[in-house]
């Protein structure tokens, strides 16, 4: 991975339009870029503040973790029985048109517990694309490789352990990429539901405080969540993904 | 006892074309055999072997493999076929040296000893200084020999080849060929090779078998006896003449 110098130059430029802009503007709308860092800095150090950015953090992990299983699942199922594909294909397109607000509003109604309901949400709207993306990539396991498989005759374990797991890996990557980018939009909406801690919860604090360097800092601490977990499955792809062809020519 | 027999076997797709793709087929063949089959594209050769290897079951009629059904009783030919197909068909997150044991691993081989075989066998075909590469970085004819070290490997008592140097220069497949050939002889294996190369089929097979679609044996040559008696160039001609024979 190369560090390229115009995401700093284009970085650097806004980090310095909003500074401009704090010299003209009173600090609730835009404070400084000091103020916002200061807010940062007690954010990443300060150990009650630490354990909100983790708990939002751990929130996005639980709730993907359990959509990946859930997902994964029924895209195995539906790569295996056509059947239930076409039944089950509908609603998750169906799903894929409910917005983050109105799965809190249901799980505000369902459910008692803050962190099932916060759960929940992550669950119902990362679940989609994991199921998508899986069953792609299962349907895209080569046909040829199988029966190279099958002549040797393999237990239905080993089977899913040398050629399954493999082909599909790539697809669960992506799906964890793709979901991390939008997750963050959806976790601090589902923190609105009573948590009283972590991003969501912050951010509504600083709201209520016009306490615009807060919430700048606060939004911040998801942005980096998304940057730095994105990061770890890139550096797992290029691990596990390792054997892939690059090509020389790139357009 | 024939190590393969197929009486009166056909096979029929539901849906596409509703034709026979297998029809009335019988086929006998012995231990130690090396026959060659020739025939048309399309006339039913990929799906005899795919009815042999026990991946499709026959419509119609008997298959014995070493005295079993491979279809019913696939887990008990187990690591008794080994299959070079028409590509190589390498699994491309594993080096050649992983791909060679693979059939190994699947028979729950330790680690150690598949790994010695499968270095074993890519020395003997010349890839050793190549074993930790991955596929894509292996020219065609080097993953089409990692793909035979790959049928070997597992010592089965049969080799199905489905036209596996069809993709490559007359050159690299003379050669590969003999080294088949070699190969299959030095281990008393039973081979049963698949072309749409009538040269290819003279120089392997102890005997050819011509298939005419709807996949059935229209001829049969002893290929030393019939070389004798026709020459070269006058078996050649025979077998085009029962290959344009019959059907389409
Ligand atoms: N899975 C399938 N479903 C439907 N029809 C099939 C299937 N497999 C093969 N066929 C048909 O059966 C016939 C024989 O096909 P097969 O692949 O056995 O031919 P082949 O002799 O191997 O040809 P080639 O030399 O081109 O490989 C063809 O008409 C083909 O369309
Ligand atoms: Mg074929």
């Amino acid at each position: 991975m190369r560090l390229r110098k115009e995401p700093i130059i284009s970085g650097l430029a806004l980090i310095g339009l909003w500074q401009l802009a704090s010299y003209f503007f009173p600090p609730f709308l835009f404070p400084s870029v000091a103020a916002i860092g200061k807010e940062l800095l007690a954010i990443l150090t300060q150990g009650e503040l630490v354990v909100g950015a983790l708990a939002t953090s751990a929130r996005i992990l639980g709730g993907m973790a359990g959509a990946f299983v859930v997902g994964g699942a029924i895209g195995l199922w539906m790569g295996r029985s056509a059947g239930f594909e076409r039944y089950i294909h509908p609603l998750l397109i169906f799903n894929q048109g409910i917005p983050a607000l109105s799965w809190v509003v249901i799980s505000i109604i369902w459910f008692k517990s803050t962190e099932f309901r916060i759960w929940f949400i992550i669950l119902m709207t990362t679940l989609p694309a994991f199921a998508f993306q899986i069953h792609d990539s299962y349907r895209a396991i080569s046909k040829d490789l199988i029966e190279m498989s099958m002549s040797f005759r393999p237990s239905k374990w080993d089977l899913v352990r040398t050629l399954i797991w493999p082909s599909v890996l790539p697809g669960i990557m992506t799906a964890w990429k793709v979901n991390l980018g939008n997750v963050s939009r959806v976790v601090v909406v589902a923190e609105l539901v009573g948590a009283g801690i972590g991003v969501g919860y912050e951010l509504l604090q600083r709201q209520q405080l016009f306490d615009m360097a807060g919430a700048i800092a606060w939004t911040l601490v998801l942005v980096l969540f998304v940057v730095v977990s994105q990061g770890f499955v890139t550096m797992l792809e290029s691990h596990f993904l390792r054997y892939r062809p690059t090509s020389e020519r790139q357009r | 006892m024939k190590v393969v027999t197929f009486a009166g076997v056909s096979k029929r797709f539901d849906g596409g074309s509703h034709g026979y793709a297998v029809r009335n087929l019988d086929l006998h063949i012995g231990q130690g055999e090396l026959v060659a089959v020739v025939g048309k594209t399309g006339c039913g050769k990929s799906t005899m072997f795919n009815l042999l290897i026990g991946l499709i079951a026959p419509t119609d009629g008997v298959i014995r493999v070493l005295g079993s059904n491979p279809f019913a009783d696939f887990d008990a030919l187990a690591g008794k076929i080994g299959v070079v197909f028409q590509n190589d068909r390498l699994l491309p997150w594993r080096s050649a040296l992983d791909n060679v044991a693979y059939g190994l691993e699947l028979r729950h081989v330790a680690k150690e000893r598949r790994l010695a075989v499968g270095r074993d066998w890519l020395k003997r075909l010349g890839l050793e200084v190549h074993s930790e590469k991955y596929p894509h970085s292996l020219s065609g004819g080097m993953r089409q020999r990692v793909s035979i070290a790959r049928a070997f490997a597992t010592d089965p008592e049969i080799l199905l080849c489905d036209e596996p140097f069809s993709a490559l220069d007359e050159l690299t497949g003379a050669s590969l060929r003999s080294e088949f050939r070699r190969l299959v002889q030095e281990t008393h294996k039973t081979g049963i090779f698949v072309t749409h190369s009538i040269g290819e089929a003279i120089d392997i097979g102890d005997r050819i078998l011509v298939f005419c679609a709807p996949g059935h044996v229209a001829a049969e040559f002893a290929v030393p006896e019939a070389l004798r008696e026709l020459g070269e160039e006058g078996l050649k001609q025979r077998i085009l003449d029962v290959m344009g024979g019959t059907g389409a």
